[in-house]
């Protein structure tokens, strides 16, 4: 088990900061699976810091109209529509 | 078609008349979008979802030929090794019944392994195209990264995923690699090295004089009989003229864990998209945003990508992304470092690209970390972003063991001549 043990709580305020509902159930299960998993994962700590040169480079382009998807295509796979918007549930 | 539950979706997409891949059929992984027939990642969240458009590789490898025989099964969000986590159902290994194919391109290998197609698609993340690859007794390639673009394919984990081919001779494998490696316009990430590649002529099985590195610390963790096919072939190739040689890679007692928290990471805000606004099933209208929100992926996610998007929210959130994230980026730039030293004294790198054969049906899933320590010899290259072939190296008792071929940056000629040499 790790040092720092994992609560059901823990997964819970896990679960709501990745807006995932979870059934009781699972939250017993992810419990424990986490507790072991972070437990593993406590072997990062020996990595020595590394130097290293990040291989990036800036890619540009000329900013240009192309084609695109039109407002059907892009409506096409959403469950619920109006006046060729998106409709989700209320904000707040 | 066989019956292995390879497909999730059977259509015929015909490709040009003419180019090099006339004739040929392939079947596609279900997580590359193809324009008009639905792509569902293996999962409930994309059961209905139909493209409106084609992923890059997809139009390229019509424009080759080629003609689509279906949409193949894979783990949800290709987090899996075994694609057991679909939600289609498993994929039975048709060169090992009773056995999972590997993941998460598991529907890709089984269809080459059943003759269901010529070629395949997959996508490789941690392991997905070499693991399958391995586990069906097929060839299975993980490009560079940037050598493949992504644009169209559902993303998991960014930075360390590349499209790669599936074929039963590297030949094959290396032809399909041609037609899709190349810059994209929809893809920054993509490098223009590839543009006139010719990957298929480098299958000549030449490798005398070739320096071959055979890692060390990924054949203590391998099973006795899988070390032992895998030191079979290498003899072989050392009866060719390869010179093989032992290097050990410290770095690398820390890959997994490294991959693991990486891609979880990524995944938690990729995978933030499926809100069942845009795509998905349709949530409860009557609550407000984030209740709807979290029942749609409560209903839409299975276990295993629950379990990934909570473990990547929790190492990038408040107190813990120096401890969990930032360490894992320090392991991934000394994991690089070591290959990079390794590739100044061998010309390629070797290991068996599973440590185990593969398992039965049903026998894996009970426990996640046991199948995250699976991963242990495909993850390491996907963190240093370099190319790897899985070649077929013979089998215990029947069930498919596979050699991986390492190589440095763009060094895809080199490993297809080596892995090709394996076939002789």
């Amino acid at each position: 088990m790790s040092d720092s043990p994992v609560d059901p709580e823990d997964v819970r305020h896990v679960a709501g900061l990745a807006r995932v509902d979870l059934a009781d159930t699972e939250v017993d299960e992810f419990t424990e699976q986490f507790a072991d998993i972070l437990d593993y994962f406590e072997a990062l700590d020996e990595v020595p810091e590394v130097d290293s040169e990040p291989e990036l480079v800036n890619v540009m382009r000329d900013d240009e109209v192309h084609e695109g998807l039109s407002q059907e295509e892009a409506l096409q796979n959403a469950p619920e529509t109006e006046d060729g918007y998106f409709k989700g549930p209320s904000v707040s | 078609m066989s019956d292995h539950n390879v497909f999730v979706t059977e259509s015929t997409v015909a490709g040009d008349d003419a180019g090099p891949l006339a004739d040929r059929t392939i079947a596609i992984k279900d997580n590359m979008s193809t324009e008009g027939v639905r792509t569902t990642c293996g999962s409930a969240m994309l059961a209905d979802y139909v493209p409106p458009y084609n992923a890059t590789v997809v139009d390229r490898v019509l424009d080759a030929g080629a003609t689509i025989v279906g949409k193949a099964n894979m783990d949800e969000f290709a987090m899996g090794g075994t694609t057991e986590t679909s939600a289609f159902g498993p994929t039975e290994n048709p060169a090992a019944p009773g056995h999972v194919p590997g993941g998460s391109s598991g529907g890709s290998a089984a269809a080459v392994a059943a003759g269901d197609a010529d070629l395949a698609l997959g996508s490789d993340t941690g392991g997905s195209v070499r693991n399958p690859a391995a586990f069906c007794g097929v060839v299975g390639i993980k490009p560079t990264y940037g050598l493949v673009s992504r644009y169209g394919i559902v993303a998991y984990a960014n930075s360390l995923e590349q499209v790669g081919p599936l074929a039963t001779t590297v030949e094959d494998a290396a032809l399909l690699l041609d037609v899709i490696a190349g810059p994209d316009d929809h893809d920054a990430t993509t490098h223009d090295r590839a543009a006139d590649s010719e990957y298929a002529a480098a299958a000549d099985g030449d490798v005398d004089g070739l320096s071959i590195g055979v890692i060390t610390d990924l054949i203590e963790g391998a099973d006795d009989d899988v070390v032992e096919t895998f030191e079979a072939s290498l003899d072989e190739l050392e009866s060719q003229g390869a010179e093989i040689t032992e290097v050990s890679l410290d770095s690398l007692e820390h890959a997994v864990q490294a991959y693991y928290v990486i891609a979880m990471s990524e995944a938690s805000s990729n995978l933030a998209r499926f809100d069942g606004v845009r795509y998905g099933p349709e949530g409860d209208r009557e609550g407000n945003w984030n209740d709807s929100f979290a029942a749609v992926r409560e209903e839409g996610f299975g276990p295993e990508v629950k379990r990934r998007i909570l473990l990547g929210t929790y190492a990038l959130s408040a107190g813990y992304h120096d401890k969990y994230y930032k360490k894992a980026q320090d392991a991934r730039a000394w994991v690089k470092q070591d290959f990079d030293e390794a590739f100044e004294e061998v010309d390629v790198l070797a290991s068996p690209t599973m440590p185990v054969t593969p398992p039965a049906l049903g026998e894996s899933l009970d426990d996640p970390l046991q199948l995250y320590l699976m991963d242990a010899n495909t993850v390491p290259v996907n963190l240093a972003n370099l190319p790897a072939i899985s070649v077929p190296a013979g089998d215990v008792d029947g069930l498919p063991v596979g050699l991986q071929l390492i190589g440095p940056k763009f060094g895809e000629e080199t490993i297809i001549r080596a892995a090709s040499a394996v076939e002789e």
